[in-house]
């Protein structure tokens, strides 16, 4: 959550807490009973209350894939130094909640609403995410309250502690939804009023995707585990053979939140390689991150499915890697080069292609490596496919790549406005270009918004303005055909 | 457990010598854990199957377990499913409130029984293969080593806990002494914490014949893993028990189910990792493609370190920190203009290399990989006694790639000059040992003549 909110969003992260502890009220020791069910005035058996607060305070670290808070204890006894901080593996995601969910199914209401406090007061030091933290124990209170209200209501707690099973279920699957329901309410209209209803821009996954992550198989999967918990509870080994049970269930949520981080640094390392080539060539910072996106939005409107879009995405980042083996001096010249040397620069996408070999989750995204600078007729580098011999990944890149090139200023002219690149694209669809990518990538762009970079505003004078839209390749279809058209600077195309 | 006390002194003898010198180890592992299989299968034929239904049951949950594996990092097997069964029958006590019969023997022979039942598919998928198109694995199961290990391990194991907890419980101590809650929890525990070190014991002791690695440093990666995978198998296995107890073989279903959630999350994690180290190695290859260094160096050089790493006694965690390191060593040359001649960074002048490892920790720095790499690259160049004036010493990671980057360097220098490859390899190390203790770190060169000698 950042410093400067919305004045809306700044009284709801206000709002939810007090509400929160609104819910806490009946664990006051009232004289009078408070109105309302007697339920709701429950004895509370505090010691499980607090052994459930703690391993939930425990388990939700876990589940961040950051260090619990006993080891965090262990390490200040024994004085060893903190480790660098690390962030949650995923922040903004309440991962693993079967503690909270056994103590919906146990307890009170209110009592269920407290086991959720420690892990807010528990957390990270960073006054930033102590406000997000608060926040989020507050709504997962908010959440537990209802979820147990729900199971109170359908007479849950007399079913589960007679283990009458099937009937047992449906309480247990209302609390659950009721728990979903307010957790996602709250979120959602916390994300409302923090982002406002912007469009969609092509920064950002549209809303209704991000709405789809939060509920569905883990969910299930921690409400049964929750269950299995309660129900272990009040066997006759009692906390013993709940935390046994818990301990798999945490072993996974942590694994699993391992995975992220190793995803995490896993896309930094690819980073790093398309960092690799920008050292070479400094222009072209930040071209392959864009051109990346830009195919998205383009296979985006193609409806292409999510696994081919994320590799593609990858294909798209890493489309230039093979610059790597293109001698620097070659890639900085702004003057015309020799045959030879427009042979050394045009070997790139082989080189590409022997470097992410290796990267076998890539599948789809080597042809498309490989074969970015092939053309609809026929006349592209490295094989000269025509038409739909080239794979889709290539079509998608080439048109991407093209379009990023024009909006985006290079050391030998200035950028364009999208609306030129764009009648540059459509002039050169069919020859160059699949029609159908092009068309995609302009209905795409009528609906996110694409900023060109603007560079520095020094370089901006220094940068001539030649205008030079894709050019017609040097070489042509058959070998041995003259060159044609192309401008001064062959190099300066879709690369 | 014959096995136990015969592998340990053996494993302490073998440690200065290769790893086939080992080889009586494992002998003595496979041939203890079928000479138990072979007697308890015979004293169960003799003596007949108490509670068959049961023992069904659990040879199939462990066979279910054995086909299912997992990887953990280092190469290390784990069904966790089949252990837990295993571990689960060995710690059965009463069953749904009626006390059970079935001794150490019919453990072993159940858990035999589901090993043997779970190589079954891997056996007739040739014979299979035609319709499924199975040709990934050509080689029987029992072929693979690591199969063969982890089997016998597992037997072992469960013979073991069986051995601590079975006689206790059919001779009536444990009622004696805990009847149920806590105490009898706390029993449980202890002995699934003995087991659990057993295991780890003969993990360690297999892996120190099987790859080198040293047995400190292998006990020390099975003793982390105990936190990880092998505690949600312990508690699995107890749990299983425990319930069977109350609700009968309903149990081994419904409590196994959270395990196979972590095995799938493990499963993950270790596919993203091996792309990570994939594309880590695209990037160490992005240095041969841009022709600043020969083709393979990295690799080589990776090589070679992990080698020399593991005679010097390093772990897994640290020997994946030395191969990422190792690999991209030269990245920093990525940043230089003009190609080294050659690729051969050893032979630059001292500032020079600083700089490219300079160069290259940031290039690092900007990866996923843990910070330790950056800074192990970061000190690549600096000479072995370190700065002078009590700086911070250079990293053992560092110093060990030093040496094995110099060694590829000079070796493919020797190629290059057309001496022949024994005679290149002598030099060589003659040429490291000349600067053992003034460039080199005597601890590495030695361990790398010991290798590569």
């Amino acid at each position: 959550m950042d410093t400067d909110l919305p004045r809306g969003a700044a009284g709801y992260l206000v709002a939810v807490p007090v509400a929160a502890l609104c819910c806490l009220l009946p664990l006051l020791p009232l004289p009078a009973p408070l109105a309302g069910p007697h339920w709701l005035g429950d004895p509370v058996d505090w010691p499980k209350v607090g052994l459930l607060a703690f391993l939930h305070g425990c388990w939700e670290s876990l589940a961040q894939g950051l260090p619990s808070p006993c080891l965090r204890l262990v390490r200040l006894l024994l004085r060893r130094p903190r480790p660098h901080g690390r962030p949650p593996a995923r922040p903004d995601v309440n991962s693993f909640f079967p503690v909270l969910f056994a103590g919906v199914l146990m307890l009170p209401p209110a009592a269920a609403a407290l086991v959720a406090a420690p892990a807010a007061l528990l957390g990270a030091a960073e006054p930033t995410c102590r406000r997000r933290q608060v926040w989020n124990g507050s709504q997962l209170a908010l959440s537990a309250f209802a979820a147990s209200v729900v199971f109170h209501r359908l007479a849950g707690p007399q079913l589960l502690l007679g283990s009458r099973f099937p009937a047992a279920l449906l309480p247990g699957c209302a609390a659950l939804a009721a728990f979903c329901l307010v957790n996602g309410v709250l979120v959602g209209a916390m994300r409302l009023l923090a982002d406002g209803p912007r469009r969609p821009s092509a920064h950002r996954p549209p809303a209704h995707r991000r709405a789809a992550a939060v509920p569905g198989l883990p969910v299930l999967v921690h409400a049964a585990g929750g269950l299995m918990v309660a129900v272990l509870w009040q066997g006759p080994y009692g906390a013993f053979a709940a935390l046994l049970a818990l301990l798999p269930l945490s072993i996974s949520a942590w694994v699993f939140a391992q995975g992220h981080r190793e995803r995490d640094a896993h896309q930094a390392t690819v980073q790093a390689l398309v960092q690799a080539v920008e050292i070479k060539d400094a222009y072209t910072r930040g071209h392959s991150e864009r051109v990346g996106r830009a195919s998205v939005l383009i296979a985006g409107q193609l409806g292409m499915e999510a696994e081919r879009l994320r590799t593609l995405r990858y294909a798209g980042v890493l489309h230039d890697v093979g610059k790597l083996g293109v001698a620097t001096e070659l890639l900085r010249r702004n003057g015309p080069l020799t045959e030879a040397e427009r042979r050394a620069v045009e070997v790139h996408p082989v080189h590409g292609y022997e470097l992410v070999r290796g990267i076998a989750f890539l599948g789809e995204a080597h042809a498309g490596i490989l074969h970015h600078h092939e053309r609809m007729d026929g006349r592209g580098y490295p094989s000269g496919l025509a038409g739909e011999q080239i794979p889709e990944f290539a079509r998608i890149i080439s048109v991407a790549d093209a379009f990023d090139s024009m909006t985006s200023t290079r050391s030998y002219r200035r950028g364009r406005p999208v609306t030129e690149a764009v009648a540059e694209l459509e002039r050169c669809s069919g020859s160059q270009f699949d029609p159908v990518m092009v068309r995609a990538l302009v209905d795409a762009l009528a609906v996110h918004d694409w900023q060109p970079v603007l560079p520095p505003p020094e370089t901006i004078r220094a940068v001539p303005d030649i205008p030079l839209g894709v050019p017609e390749p040097v070489r042509a279809a058959p070998r041995g055909v003259p060159a044609q058209g192309g401008g001064s600077v062959p190099t300066a195309g879709p690369s | 457990m014959s096995a136990r006390r015969g592998a340990g002194p053996t494993a302490g003898a073998g440690r200065g010598g290769e790893p086939e010198g080992c080889a009586g180890v494992v002998c003595a592992v496979h041939g203890a854990a079928l000479a138990l299989l072979a007697a308890s299968l015979g004293a169960v034929a003799v003596r007949g199957l108490s509670a068959p239904g049961v023992a069904l049951a659990f040879i199939l949950l462990i066979a279910l377990g054995e086909c299912v594996r997992i990887t953990l990092p280092g190469d290390r097997e784990q069904a966790p499913i089949g252990a837990a069964g295993a571990l689960a029958y060995a710690l059965l006590g009463p069953l749904r409130g009626l006390p059970t019969g079935h001794g150490v023997l019919q453990v072993v022979a159940v858990t035999g029984a589901g090993l043997l039942l779970a190589l079954l598919p891997g056996a007739l998928a040739p014979a299979l293969g035609p319709w499924h198109g199975v040709r990934r694995r050509a080689r029987a199961p029992w072929r693979e080593r690591a199969r063969r290990d982890g089997a016998a391990r597992r037997l072992l194991g469960a013979a073991f806990a069986a051995a601590v907890f079975q006689p206790l419980y059919n001779s009536g101590v444990v009622d004696r002494f805990s009847a149920d809650g806590p105490a009898y929890g706390a029993f449980l525990t202890a002995v699934a914490a003995l087991a659990a070190l057993c295991d780890a014991v003969l993990a360690a002791v297999l892996r120190r014949a099987r790859s080198g690695l040293r047995f400190p440093a292998g006990l020390e990666d099975e003793l982390r893993s105990l936190f990880g995978i092998g505690s949600a198998i312990a508690a699995t296995g107890m749990l299983v028990s425990l319930a069977a107890g109350e609700v009968g073989l309903w149990a081994l279903p419904l409590f196994c189910a959270p395990l196979l959630l972590a095995q799938v999350s493990f499963r993950r994690a270790a596919a993203v990792r091996a792309t990570t180290g994939q594309t880590i190695a695209s990037l160490a290859k992005a240095t041969e493609v841009a022709g600043y260094t020969p083709p393979g160096h990295a690799r080589r050089v990776a090589d070679t370190a992990c080698a020399v790493g593991r005679e010097l006694g390093l772990g897994t965690r640290e020997l994946a920190l030395l191969e990422y390191a190792a690999l991209m060593h030269d990245v920093g040359q990525l940043s230089l203009v003009e190609p080294v001649p050659g690729g051969a960074t050893a032979l630059l002048p001292d500032e020079e290399q600083q700089r490219i490892a300079r160069l290259g920790s940031e290039v690092i720095r900007r990866t996923g990989v843990p910070r330790q790499v950056a800074e192990q690259v970061a000190r690549l160049a600096d000479p072995h006694p370190g700065p002078e004036g009590g700086g911070r010493a250079v990293p053992l990671a560092a110093r060990i790639i030093r040496v094995a980057n110099a060694h590829d360097d000079l070796l493919t220098a020797a190629r290059g000059r057309g001496l022949g490859e024994a005679v290149g390899r002598l030099e060589v190390l003659e040429a490291l040992r000349l600067g053992r203790g003034r460039l080199y770190d005597p601890r590495v060169v030695d361990a790398l003549v010991r290798v590569r000698g």
